[in-house]
């Protein structure tokens, strides 16, 4: 977090060193900050920096794809003249225990194709999903701890 | 440039309005609350911020850009959690799932 704010103060210099403000140059000088970071990677020991960005950008890509894929999903399944749902809640056993980051895999999981999270148990154990379609849920619970919630771990361990 | 961005600009409010339109099918053709919230939280979105995305394509001043991308982000943030909610709140004043529903693993907890 703390290489990320001097990231962030190293592109407001480059902005304030070549007198503009505008996004494209704000964007630039952190591209550029990023890059003279990553020089010194081994001299700072930033390197972990750089395998969190990685991680974090992975997941965001995945999360932009499955968002499509599940809007299409959805669409496709509304317009069809057979409406052909199963609905049902199924519990997700949860591997991750913080808060923040079962805030992010339940969001992660509405936004995804067919689930859309309800509640999380009392004892933070389960996650408590509906899906459209519910005929299998072994193994959308297996897609989502190898997807989601691997990447969060990942990601912010 | 322009046309480009122009052309592009004008597919994505065709997509984008597409996927808004599938949200409102969805929400009249689904059986129970709980799957209309997929279609509400999922294809409205999507609608939603396709078409703020084709504003900051075509808009002169760099305001625009911002506040539309501004918007997108929190587009994304807050249709999750609304539906998240609602779906919690009608669980919780004991609205029933669809009867051909096949599988209810929250009532016994």
């Amino acid at each position: 977090m703390m290489l990320f704010f001097i990231n962030v103060l190293l592109s407001l210099a480059w902005a304030a060193v070549t007198g503009s403000f505008s996004e494209i140059n704000l964007a630039f000088g952190f591209a550029l900050a990023m890059f003279a970071l990553w020089l010194i990677r081994e001299q700072v020991g930033t390197t972990g920096y750089f395998r969190r960005i990685q991680k974090v950008t992975s997941l965001a890509l995945l999360f932009l794809y499955e968002l499509l894929m599940s809007a299409v999903k959805v669409s496709l399944l509304v317009i069809k003249p057979r409406l052909d749902v199963k609905p049902g809640i199924f519990a997700y056993p949860l591997k991750v225990d913080r808060d923040f980051e079962i805030t992010l895999l339940a969001n992660l999981i509405t936004l995804t194709p067919g689930t859309l999270s309800v509640d999380v148990s009392h004892d933070r154990r389960y996650l408590f999903v509906h899906a459209l379609d519910c005929s299998d849920p072994e193994s959308t619970k297996r897609d989502i701890a190898s997807g989601f919630e691997r990447k969060i771990m990942e990601a912010f361990r | 440039m322009t046309i480009v961005a122009t052309f592009l600009a004008g597919i994505l409010i065709i997509v984008g309005s597409f996927f808004a339109l599938t949200a409102a099918l969805g929400l009249v053709r689904l059986p129970d609350v709980y799957s209309r919230m997929h279609a509400a939280s999922k294809a409205g979105t999507m609608g939603s911020g396709l078409m703020m995305i084709a504003l900051a394509l075509v808009a002169d001043d760099l305001a625009t850009v911002t506040r539309a991308v501004a918007g997108v982000v929190f587009f994304l943030l807050t249709a999750p959690i609304a539906a998240h909610l609602l779906a919690k709140a009608a669980y919780s004043v004991g609205y029933k799932l669809w009867e051909k529903s096949v599988l209810d693993e929250m009532s016994d907890r």
